[in-house]
């Protein structure tokens, strides 16, 4: 699904529509490129995902938007590899080998709610595995590796609701809790129960948590009732916990304040030939100007004329500071657009860059070319410089919260985000007609080519209408066998 | 080709074209009328089928029940749209808002290039409200539109309250996998155009609009729903477009599949289908069908909102529910049903609506006439011209080597010789006498367009003078600028040529006719292409005048005979056979009016949606029409 952070605010976790995969090799591999084919094609084995698709036509080396995670520290872009695949959705199939690397699977724990015909009746459901270097313990002498596996699903309490915000765990999963995994050190159910303009007691939770944790995430203030499945209490009680949530009043305009930083992206004009990928971002911040970075990846076949990149913000134009633009080449590449680009404050920017769009070999298009072909998200990086001070969160207390919502320093938070995937028409031919095609074009070509070059080679001279009968004609004849001259 | 190498064969052949010439124009001719006329016989016109394999079969099983709450949202909304007098968009944003549903709305103000005065309006402010279904876990990648246009008076309250009510049933269900939006546009055709533009971010004509809008990826398809009344007893759909575009016909077709499902009765042209084809009165009504579409579609003017969608590539059509004096009536429960159904299966739709045709016409609303069986008609029509060119080429050319024989240079062709010879050059020395046909062809050419560039600019530039030198209103300022240089243009010829030197010879008139012929068959012949059915009707009107004009002979009958070909007066009668067609006929007077009520509504089409009916007439088939009416003043 697509994230719409102006309806829903930041994301927990960011993604884009379709799939992402991003890699950084270790300085040891040799064959950087050899190795990503390797493991999308092994990654796409084991969660059913058809990432074998990426290749070097979809692949690009971004060159600032990317950091590697953790505890590595490298700096070399060419060990980064990065692919997007728009048109991939995720599916049932996809979840249940996701399951399978839990520690109890789907058996016991959290993950019991995590039925698959429920996680699919919602608007946005997004799932991930971040593989990290961390250190072992606080000296951090050892490094091991951290499997961080997210699930991130959005529910339409509209549509099931009947227009109210209330839910429950049961409600959404078809599901309770009823224990914790065995091997789990720690699990734990935050809900975020934030007031929202200073009115306390707007909604309630039951059963009340037994401990509340605040912290703050996307510069706000945020408050979690916090259910720690480990500790006995929970389910002295009754069997099985079921987290609902009330509002007090009905909410009239409960919309979210918009988020600080958010993007929309577009194709403009019409017709087959050329067009426009506009891509407008806005800094709602009220008096701080950032800078964002810009990855845009086109395929090759939209043809960027890079001349026409224009960036305009408050109607003048605003100069990126950084640019690294990789050309495609055809069947090989995709373009590669990297901008840094300062957003002053409250303001909107609008990028726009023209394309052409390419005629494709026959064989190229997909079997449904009508369709259009997919443009992919393009990847907006920010540090985002927060409305209230924040402070560094010790590590060791909230682990969750700091490798989720990791802040620099004190005063911003990042922020990546992605945009709309594009779907782009491309000047298709018929296809059930490439039979009469050819036979009209062979017939065409070879009736007046053959005709008029007959015409225009051929030296016309008048023939005297033959007189005279059968007997001259054979006359003739005959003197030309003699070799004397005709009659 | 060995035809045309061998001389005696080509001898043969061109005296055929010289002597019977006009037998076999007139032939030509009545072959492509009664080609024309042929198509609205059912059995040689096949039945629609559904080629979107997507969209194969009607199994959908429709379960909106909310045709109550339609008419309540729609009481609602005529309150609220006499209160403001208007659009009530802060209502309308609410109720879409509170269906939950993404709301967003687009102020847009547009002076008009003249006062449009059937519609009374000129300088337009209006406002787009639209509210997008999000499909769930979909990227906003394609979209369908449902558009309702708010229209003044009591008019179409009942579809906006239908649509709402479409809003809030849809919103609940799970299966949508493409966005859709909800738009009800202001001002009609001003408010769509207005939203298209801004959706698209391009500035095609001169709408100023607000820039930033909630997005939807790209529309696949469009419906265009138009409704005044709590029952209906049929639909009428509407598909000519813009400049005569035209939807796919599995568009057309999906329509006509669910009306059938759901027992409603669907028209076409406002004509419902015939059951008997065989019988005279039946084809009389099939052509009545085919004409009213042919001269719809010639009009360039969409017939609905939907008109508009089609430069983008978005197949739509408009539907109007009708309630007429028949016994039986469906209520909006039934209506809401089959739209339902029909977003269903467009939903469903893998690709863009490509299988169909996209140049058809219908003489009724199941049976079609594609391209390949219509286009014939045109092209006998077309090959009137070629023959007369043909004719004249040989004639020139003959001349031509005539008076080469009898010069210095003996001439190295033989009589007759092959047509191509005399597109060389002329030898030096060539006698001087055949030149100044050449030169004399300039000046004409050069004036007609002259006339044409006035024709298409001055009436709108020229208002502000002819206002304050006439007690008339702006737009029948232009609209009388415009007839008074459409005539003017015909006294020109008689000053043209006469200044040039050698102007007056047989030769000079025959080149020109020549060039006017080709040149009315090559607009034509490009204009069949883009518009059909305007491309026929210019053809059939234009071309016997074009093919007998000549300066000798009955010069009054050919005077009258051009001037009745002209396009004002094909339009004139257009309009008379529009009446007479939908059996409301126009006298004299209202005819005349209409006329120029036409005449005022082409021009703001090309102004305010970018038409191309008037330019071309203005700059292409005006101009072409001055250099016949040249040819036939020429001595």
């Amino acid at each position: 699904g697509f994230w719409r952070t102006q309806a829903w605010g930041q994301p927990p976790l960011q993604a884009p529509a379709g799939a992402e995969l991003w890699v950084w090799f270790q300085p040891t591999v040799t064959d950087v490129d050899k190795a990503w084919k390797e493991l999308s094609n092994i990654l796409s084995g084991i969660f059913c995902a058809s990432l074998n698709f990426i290749d070097s036509t979809n692949t690009v080396t971004p060159t600032a938007s990317f950091k590697p995670l953790g505890l590595a520290n490298g700096t070399d872009q060419h060990l980064l590899r990065y692919a997007v695949l728009p048109r991939e959705v995720v599916c049932t199939e996809n979840l249940t080998p996701w399951k399978k690397l839990l520690p109890c699977g789907s058996k016991a724990g959290l993950a019991v709610l995590l039925k698959a015909e429920r996680l699919f009746h919602s608007s946005y459901h997004s799932q991930a595995v971040h593989i990290r270097p961390v250190c072992r313990d606080a000296s951090c002498l050892a490094v091991s590796w951290e499997l961080r596996q997210t699930l991130t699903v959005v529910f339409d309490t509209f549509s099931s609701g009947q227009g109210k915000k209330d839910w429950s765990l049961f409600k959404m999963f078809s599901r309770t809790l009823t224990d914790a995994c065995p091997l789990a050190s720690q699990s734990k159910v935050y809900v975020d129960i934030s007031p929202k303009n200073k009115e306390k007691e707007l909604l309630e939770v039951t059963p009340p948590p037994a401990s509340v944790h605040e912290a703050i995430v996307h510069g706000e203030k945020r408050t979690y009732a916090v259910y720690d499945l480990l500790s006995p209490s929970l389910f002295n009680t009754s069997r099985s916990l079921n987290v609902q949530l009330k509002w007090k009043r009905p909410q009239d305009s409960s919309e979210l304040p918009t988020p600080v930083l958010h993007a929309q992206r577009y194709v403009s004009g019409y017709g087959l030939q050329t067009g426009e990928i506009s891509t407008l971002i806005y800094n709602t911040h009220p008096y701080r100007a950032f800078p964002v970075i810009l990855l845009e990846t086109v395929p090759w076949y939209l043809r960027l004329y890079v001349h026409t990149l224009t960036i305009i913000t408050k109607g003048k134009e605003n100069k990126p500071s950084y640019i690294h633009y990789q050309p495609a080449q055809d069947r090989r590449r995709p373009h590669l657009l990297e901008m840094l680009i300062q957003l002053p404050a409250n303001s909107v920017t609008k990028i726009t860059i023209q394309f052409e769009r390419a005629l494709l070999k026959w064989t190229e298009y997909p079997p449904d070319p009508n369709h259009g072909f997919y443009v992919s998200s393009s990847v907006l990086s920010a540090l985002v410089p927060s409305v209230i001070a924040m402070k560094d969160v010790d590590v060791e207390q909230s682990p969750l919260f700091t490798s989720l919502f990791p802040s620099s320093d004190g005063s911003s938070y990042f922020v990546r985000l992605y945009t709309e995937p594009l779907l782009v028409n491309l000047p298709t031919p018929d296809f059930s007609m490439p039979y009469n095609v050819i036979c009209l074009t062979c017939t065409v070509v070879a009736v007046c080519y053959g005709s008029f070059y007959n015409l225009l080679t051929r030296t016309f001279h008048v023939e005297e209408p033959s007189r005279g009968g059968l007997a001259k004609r054979l006359a003739n004849i005959i003197r030309k066998f003699r070799g004397v001259p005709p009659l | 080709m060995g035809l045309l190498s061998d001389p005696h064969c080509r001898r043969a052949l061109s005296r055929l074209v010289l002597r019977l010439n006009t037998p076999l124009c007139a032939l030509s001719y009545v072959a492509g009328l009664g080609w024309f006329l042929a198509l609205a016989f059912q059995p040689l016109a096949p039945r629609t089928y559904m080629s979107e394999n997507a969209m194969g079969s009607t199994m959908v099983e429709e379960q909106f029940l909310f045709g109550e709450r339609a008419l309540s949202y729609a009481r609602e909304f005529a309150g609220h749209k006499k209160k403001a007098g208007g659009m009530p968009v802060a209502w309308l944003e609410k109720t879409m808002w509170n269906l939950g549903l993404e709301v967003h709305s687009q102020p847009f103000s547009r002076t008009l290039p003249f006062p449009d005065e059937t519609r009374e309006r000129y300088m337009v402010k209006g406002t787009n409200v639209y509210g997008i279904l999000r499909a769930p876990r979909a990227a906003s990648t394609e979209s369908l539109v449902l558009s309702v246009p708010c229209s003044e008076g009591p008019h179409n309250n009942q579809a906006v309250g239908l649509m709402l009510a479409l809003a809030s049933y849809f919103r609940g269900q799970i299966y949508w996998a493409k966005d859709i939006i909800f738009l009800v546009n202001e001002h009609d055709l001003l408010g769509m155009e207005a939203w298209l533009e801004a959706y698209h971010d391009v500035n095609v004509t001169e709408v100023q609009s607000s820039g930033t809008l909630g997005r939807a990826g790209a529309i696949q398809a469009a419906i265009s729903l138009e409704l005044s009344s709590d029952v209906v007893t049929s639909f009428d759909v509407a598909v000519e477009g813009l400049n005569g575009q035209l939807p796919n016909l599995d568009l057309l077709n999906l329509f006509h599949a669910f009306c059938q499902k759901n027992g409603l009765l669907c028209t076409i042209q406002g004509k419902l289908q015939r059951s008997d084809w065989d019988s005279l009165p039946a084809y009389a009504h099939s052509l009545q069908t085919l004409l009213l579409m042919v001269l719809g579609q010639a009009s360039g003017r969409p017939r609905g909102d939907h008109g508009l969608f089609l430069r983008y590539r978005i197949e739509a059509i408009t539907l109007r529910g009708i309630n007429s004096f028949r016994q039986y009536k469906y209520d909006m429960t039934t209506v809401g049903k089959t739209l339902e159904g029909m977003f269903r299966k467009l939903n469903n739709l893998l690709e863009r609506l490509h299988q169909s045709y996209f140049f058809y016409l219908l003489p009724s609303l199941s049976r079609f006439v594609s391209i390949g069986v219509y286009m014939p008609a045109f092209g006998f029509l077309i090959l009137v011209l070629v023959l007369k060119a043909l004719d004249l080429w040989m004639k020139l050319s003959k001349c031509e080597t005539g008076s080469a024989e009898s010069g210095p240079f003996p001439s190295p062709s033989p009589p007759h010789g092959p047509p191509l010879r005399s597109r060389r050059p002329h030898p030096p020395g060539f006698p001087q006498e055949s030149r100044p046909g050449l030169l004399a062809l300039v000046p004409p050419l050069l004036i007609c367009h002259a006339a044409g560039l006035a024709l298409y600019f001055l009436p709108v530039l020229g208002q502000r003078v002819a206002t304050q030198h006439f007690p008339v209103s702006e737009s029948e300022a232009v609209v009388l600028t415009v007839i008074a240089i459409y005539v003017a243009g015909m006294a020109l010829p008689h000053s043209t040529h006469r200044v040039l030197t050698g102007g007056g010879s047989d030769r000079g008139w025959m080149t020109l006719k020549l060039l006017a012929l080709l040149y009315l068959a090559v607009q034509l012949g490009c204009l069949a292409l883009l518009n059909f059915s305007l491309g026929f009707l210019l053809a059939a009107t234009m071309v016997p005048a074009a093919a007998a004009v000549q300066p000798t002979g009955p010069r009054v009958l050919l005077a009258a005979l051009l001037v009745l070909s002209t396009p004002a007066v094909t339009l004139l009668l257009g309009i008379f056979l529009q009446r007479e067609l939908v059996e409301a006929p126009a006298a004299a007077a209202e005819g005349w009016q209409l006329f120029l009520a036409a005449v005022a509504e082409g021009l703001l089409q090309h102004h305010l949606y970018g038409s191309f009916l008037f330019p071309f007439l203005a700059l292409g088939a005006y101009p072409c029409w001055l250099l016949l009416w040249n040819v036939l003043f020429w001595k």
